[in-house]
Order: structure tokens, then sequence, then C-alpha cells
């Protein structure tokens, strides 16, 4: 095919190109930068080590505190029990009928999280998230092998050698370890701690305890060691959801360029050249400490987890300076909005430093400072609201809950039997629940139907209206019942009564309403 | 069509193919798609080899590994077996009534006796062995032949009725048609009927007890609560068998209706007639 246009030298050639012309096209798969962020110090970095020795102690110690609850019942604090399908957290033992405990629990971790959100940003994802705490982790491991930022990228572009070699494979091979130990501390979660230790060094626990292992192994390693902060910006969902939760009072980690900009690497030279200058000396601190490998001075984004290193990089920079701190700081957009309305005189000028301030450098009075009364807004007491009346339920429901349940289920095929002196008989399954690690004799007695006497299977006792009935500790016993009522008392159809089970030692007791069914034409 | 055409935007040759100016792209491939399809078609082969696939005239291929879904289903009821012939085996050993005094037994039993009477008995006693007219009721406590655990044991082994089988229950009343008048026949009807309710004709009743002594009472006994020695039922309480009007029993006075129970033991085997027993017994009405 031939292109006819070029040769038709009257038509007007427009000088145009294609949106998405093909040439300039950009590959739908962007190659990940790597970030080697440097180690920071300062206030949040203290905060947050201190956070990280919390959680993965918490995380790792666990399994090991021990709870007595006597001779029936496990004696580790938190164990799920999936093989007999309990739940135990301290003095509490959940069973599986019970686990709106854990729904409520996890509507209120989700309104705490949108409590914290929108009170001090996305503290969640900059302190306590586990890729965080993993990721830093890990980048203790790899600074301590392979140096501070500078040292690393230069290894990282080095040529193979066996130093290179050497300090690669050490560091590989302990974020392996650290990535076993947390996998092994899960499964201890799920089993009695100590002796599940020894089943799996020696080789004897199940097969579903080694593939956990190596699964959570496998992420661990992956996430925390490989991805970092690819988990983060592609993987998580919060960081598209966190907008919805700020708001203009919420407290974010912000560039405050109304006192930064213009920016100026060579401040002195600036000034002296009567060129407004700004705090911001473009050291890039703020970038190189940055685990996401962001520039906070772009602005609030999606990548920003809010760790808040960068604001100690910064302070470190402002004290050597001798400026004040802040430059980088927690701030609301409300009082980043007024300073910046302050420092561009309403938006009518550039950003002039000169606004903001006095003639010896100081701030002027103006300038807006985070009250800590907006924590306590509408917005936050809602979530708060909620997030206390969930609480308050769930308390209620585990101070009010029964430890001993009574469930009948009636005999439909048939639905009653004839006897020979013509009274009637009814069967039911009575599953007695004795939900507390102690054996019990629970009282099952009749409730109502007039001269009906009951015998149960298994109960070596004469037909009568009440049965001592043994359930074993923690443990459903189910029995069959067989009610009988005299013919000349017998009502016609349906007749209502209870079957109520009780603990005499306790006093606890569970009523059933259940039907008598008889011929409609007795 | 032999010239391969490219088409300019894209750079990829197209089919040759044309609808009003549109050309189709011959787009290939991608190529993990490709290997994939040349993999399975490998992965076939060895299926084919390993396992039955070429369907012959009579049979099919056997492949290497000789599968077959038969021998396996076979081998999972084996396994099955395998499993519950740690119980099977004690309760072939013990005499039907012993099993209940053991837990894990009768337990056992409870269910092996229920799956086998959902396949082989609720065809006449019902889902739920409430029994219908002429096919009596499990759950309840009058029983014809006997309701302890050994004669439910013999009764489900060797039948009633049930020609066949030497050692099955026999027991066969009389069509009174032959012998008694209709008159005397309403008269013993009304005796019976007096013994647990209203009869029709309170007249009747006097004259029909005498024919009840001479004629009945050898079966059913004096005071008509009848006798398992014979399978006769008992007339004076609340259940009856083929119904219970009075000319109903008159009926059956005067032609009586026969039910025939097969003998199971050789069908079923001994451990599981015990079983059904044993899950007969634990209906409620066991004696």
């Amino acid at each position: 095919m031939t292109d006819t246009r070029s040769q038709t030298t009257d038509v007007e050639q427009f000088d145009a190109q294609a949106v998405n012309a093909a040439w300039a096209r950009k590959p739908l798969y962007e190659a990940r930068k790597k970030i080697f962020p440097k180690r920071a110090s300062g206030q949040f970095r203290r905060f947050k080590w201190l956070i990280m020795f919390i959680t993965l102690g918490i995380y790792y110690l666990t399994p090991w505190i021990r709870w007595d609850r006597g001779p029936f019942a496990p004696d580790q604090a938190v164990l799920v029990d999936l093989a007999n399908r309990r739940f135990y957290f301290f003095f509490i033992e959940i069973w599986p009928q019970e686990f709106f405990f854990v729904a409520g629990l996890l509507v209120m971790a989700g309104f705490g999280l949108f409590l914290v959100t929108s009170a001090v940003g996305r503290a969640w994802c900059g302190y306590t998230c586990p890729q965080t705490v993993w990721v830093d982790l890990f980048l203790v491991v790899e600074r301590a092998i392979e140096g501070e930022r500078n040292q690393r990228m230069k290894l990282d572009k080095a040529s193979w050698s066996v130093d290179k070699l050497a300090k690669r494979v050490s560091k590989h091979a302990i974020w392996l370890l650290i990535a076993v130990a947390t996998g092994g501390a899960w499964i201890f979660y799920f089993a009695d701690a100590p002796t599940l230790l020894v089943n799996a060094v020696t080789g004897q626990a199940e097969p579903v305890a080694y593939i956990t292992v190596a699964v959570l192994t496998a992420t661990t390693y992956v996430f925390g060691g490989l991805m970092r902060e690819q988990v983060c910006t592609y993987m998580c969902p919060w960081p598209r959801i966190q907008a919805a939760m700020l708001d203009e009072n919420s407290l974010v980690v912000t560039y405050n360029d109304w006192r930064g900009e213009p920016r100026s690497r060579h401040a002195k030279r600036a000034k002296a050249e009567g060129k407004a200058v700004g705090d911001c000396v473009d050291c890039n601190a703020c970038v190189v400490v940055c685990p996401m490998g962001i520039d906070i001075r772009d602005g609030q984004q999606l990548e920003c987890i809010t760790c808040a290193l960068c604001i100690d990089a910064c302070d470190s920079v402002m004290d050597k300076l001798g400026k004040p701190r802040g430059l980088i700081a927690y701030a609301t957009l409300n009082e980043y909005t007024e300073n910046m309305k302050l420092a561009t005189a309403g938006g009518t000028s550039p950003i002039s430093p000169d606004l903001i301030r006095n003639k010896d450098g100081s701030f002027i009075d103006k300038i807006q400072h985070f009250d800590w009364r907006i924590i306590f807004r509408f917005r936050t007491m809602l979530y708060f609201g909620v997030w206390a009346l969930v609480g308050l339920a769930l308390l209620f429901a585990l101070l009010s809950r029964d430890r001993l349940e009574l469930n009948v289920l009636h005999d439909r095929n048939p639905q009653f039997v004839t006897l020979s002196d013509g009274s009637i008989r009814n069967g039911y399954t009575v599953k007695l629940l004795n939900m507390i690690p102690e054996p019990r004799v629970i009282f099952l007695s009749l409730e109502g139907l007039p001269g009906a006497t009951m015998s149960v299977t298994g109960i070596d006792q004469p037909d009568g209206r009440s049965f001592a009935i043994p359930v074993d500790p923690d443990r459903l016993r189910t029995i069959k019942v067989y009610i009988k009522q005299p013919s000349d008392l017998v009502q016609p159809g349906k007749t209502q009564f209870n079957l109520v089970a009780e603990d005499k030692a306790s006093t606890e007791m569970d009523v059933y309403n259940a039907a008598f069914d008889a011929p409609e034409d007795k | 069509m032999s010239e391969r055409e490219i088409d300019e935007i894209s750079g990829t040759e197209t089919t040759g193919h044309e609808w009003d100016g549109i050309k189709e792209l011959n787009t290939p491939m991608p190529r993990w798609w490709v290997w994939t399809f040349y993999a399975t078609i490998v992965w076939s082969i060895g299926y084919m080899i390993a396992y039955p696939s070429i369907p012959l005239i009579n049979d099919a291929t056997k492949g290497l590994l000789g599968y077959s879904s038969r021998a396996s289903v076979a081998q999972e009821m084996a396994a099955a077996e395998e499993v519950q012939s740690q119980f099977v085996d004690r309760i072939a050993q013990m005499p039907v009534e012993e099993i209940s005094s053991h837990p894990d037994l009768l337990q056992f039993a409870i269910a092996g006796g229920s799956a086998a009477y959902k396949v082989n008995c609720v065809q006449c006693h019902g889902s739920g062995a409430q029994g219908a007219p002429g096919y009596p009721n499990l759950n309840d406590d009058s029983w014809l032949w006997g309701g302890d655990i050994n004669n439910i044991y013999q009764t489900i082994a060797h039948g009633v009725r049930y020609e066949a089988e030497d050692d099955s229950r026999f027991s066969d009343m009389p069509a009174f048609a032959d012998l008694l008048e209709p008159e005397e026949i309403r008269q013993v009807a009304a005796y019976v009927v007096s013994l647990t309710g209203d009869p029709s004709d309170a007249s009747l009743v006097e004259p029909g007890s005498v024919i009840y002594a001479e004629q009945c009472a050898v079966c059913h006994g004096d005071d008509g609560t009848g006798d398992i020695e014979f399978g006769a039922p008992n007339l004076a309480d609340a259940i009856w068998f083929y119904g219970e009007t009075e000319d109903e029993i008159a009926g059956q006075i005067a032609n009586p209706k026969h039910g025939v129970m097969p003998a199971w033991v050789d069908r079923l085997g001994e451990p599981v007639i015990k079983q059904l027993a044993v899950f007969v017994h634990s209906l409620g009405g066991g004696q």
C-alpha cells in the first residue's frame, strides 16, 4: 500500500500527533526502581522502634503464655483449637456458635481503623501494619550486613564478587530465618505450643503445620524482603480507601511549603541576590529516608504510609540550620490552607517567606498550629460511638451468655406413636451443651403437659418427670427422650410445653419451648 | 491470499479477510498459551498410555496402570468393611441381647441397623417405621410376635408365614365366615369392640362374649390380650392392625387377611440382622 495523501500537495498538512501514537506509547508495566532507605533518627524513629518491639513481642510470645483452666481444658492463654472447634482467649472460651464475638471484634477493628485514620491519618500503615513492621525489621538486617544507603547502592551496582555474594547470601539467609520464625510462630496459635515445637523440630508434626510454616515463610520473605513498598502501593486496598476516611481536620504528614518555598540549595547566595528564599534547602534528606521512595514535598499521595521518618530527617536538618522544626510535620489540611493563604496573601501572589515572618525571622502570630481539640469532632465521635457501642454490646453478650444450653429436635417421622394403653408418645432428640471445662450433672425436667412422663435412652431410671444426666466437661451430649401422656389427658393436635435443663450446683438453666403432637381427632 | 499482508498501524499480519474495509488481524497466540497447549497434547498421550482410553468392540484398552473405576470402588468398599470389621466381628460372635451392654457396639449397631432398615424395610414398614394397615408400627409397644430383642431378631431373621423358610413364624386364623352365621360374626365383633370402646349395639355384646369364649379365646386369650406364641394380636389395647371400626373387625373375623414377611437371614447375614434387631428395639417400644 502506498500513501496517496503525501503526494497531493494542495492539501493542508497539520502538525498533529495522536495522543496514543504507537511510537510514544509507554509499556503498561513499569520496572521497579530500587529504593535504598537511609536510616533516620529522631522521635518518630524511636517511637517506631518501640512499636516494632511491642508488636513483634506480642506476635512471637503470645502463644507461650499459659493460663490455667483446670484439668479438662488446654492451659494455653490464646488458642484456636480447630480440631475441637474451640477458641480460647485468656478467661474467654468461645464455641463455634458464638463466633459472632469474632465478627464483632472485626467490626470494632474496622471502626477503630476509621477512627484512627480520621484523627491521625494512616497511623496503622506507618506504625503497626505487619508489612511495615517486617519491612523495617528486614531493613535492619540489610543495613547491618550491606551498610548504609550509599554503600548499599554501590554494592547493588557493583559486579558480582566474593564479597558481594557473601553479603547477599547472608542477608537473604537471615531474612529467611526471620521468615521461618514468623511462619513458625503462627502455627503455635493453633496447638499446644511447647508440644508442637518439639513435634515440629523432630519432624512429627502434622503436614498442615509444615505447609503453613512454608506458606508464611514464603509470604514473609517475598513481601518483606523482595516486594516491600510494592505491597502497599499495588496490592493493599487500604491506601485507596483511606481517601474516604481523611478530611480537612485529619493529621497527615505534610510538607509546609508555605514556609519551605521557594526552596533553594544556595540560600545565602540567593538571598544576597535579593531573591525570596524559603526554609527548604532541597537537601533531599526527606527523600532518602523514605521507605516508599517518594518525595513528601509533592504533597499527600497514595504511596505515603505516614511513617513520619521524613519529619525526623527534616527536623535534624532544620536543627543544624538553626531554623525552627516542623518544615515537614503532622498538620491538618485546614491549618495548612490557612497558613498558605497567609504566605500567598490570599492566593494573589507566589509564596513569599516575608509574609509569614516578622523582621527578626520568627513566624508571625497568625500562623495556625495544630489544636488537639480538633480530634474531638463529630466524625471521630461518631466512629468512636459506634466502636464503643459494638464493644459494649459484645461485653454485655459476654457477661450474660449461657454456659448451659438445651436444644430439642422433635421427631417428625412418626410425629407421634399410639401405645397399647392408648397413651400418646412423642420422641425428641435432646442436645445438652455443657460449655464449661467442668463435668456437670444437668437435670432435664418437664414443665407443663399434665400427667406426662419421660424416659431417656441410656439412663437407667423409671419413667418420670425429671432426669439427672451427667455431661462431660466442655462437651455436647445428645440423648433420645420419649415423652408419654395418658390418653385421657391428651389434648388433640399440638400442645406446647417446656423442657428445662438445670445445673443445680450453679443454678444456671435453659428452657426450651417444645411441642407435643397428638392425633387431631383424639 | 498467498501474499502476506502487514497491517500498517499495528505491524501485525492480517488474515487477508476483509469486511467493508475492515481487516482481521492475525495476532499470534501468546507464547505461554501455545506452550501450555503443546504440553496438554503431550500430557494426553501419556494419559492415553497410562489409563484405559481407546474403546474397542467389547472392551477398551487397559492402560499401563491397570486402573479401573469399578476396582477402585471395590477397594473403597473393602476399606470401609475393614474399618467396620472390628465392630462387625464382635457383633457376629455375641448373642444379640448382649450388644446393648457395650456402648460402642450399641452405637454402631443402631447406625448400621438404621442404614439396613432404610434399604430393606421402609417399603412395608415406612420410613419412620410407623407401619401401615397390615404392616406393624415398630415404634409402639404392641408386638404380634414379641417385642424383646430375641423375638425381634427371630422375626427379622426367619420372617412370618414365609413358605421358603422352615423356621418361619406361622399362624393361620380360620375364616369364620365358613363357621359362623353373619349375625354371630356381628356379635363377636361387637364384643371385641366393647373390650376398649362402645359397640354399636350393646345387646350384641353378651351373645358375642359367649361365641368369643368358644371360638377365639384359645388364641386371643380369655381377656383378649392375645398371645405372641401364635402371633395373635392383643384385642384389648388401643392399637389395631387391620382397622378399628366394628365393620373392619367383622370383616377380619369373617375372612382374615394374613401378612407375610420374608426371612432376611440368608440375604443380609446374621450380623446385619442383629444390627437391625438392635435398631428396631431402640425405636421406643422394645421390651
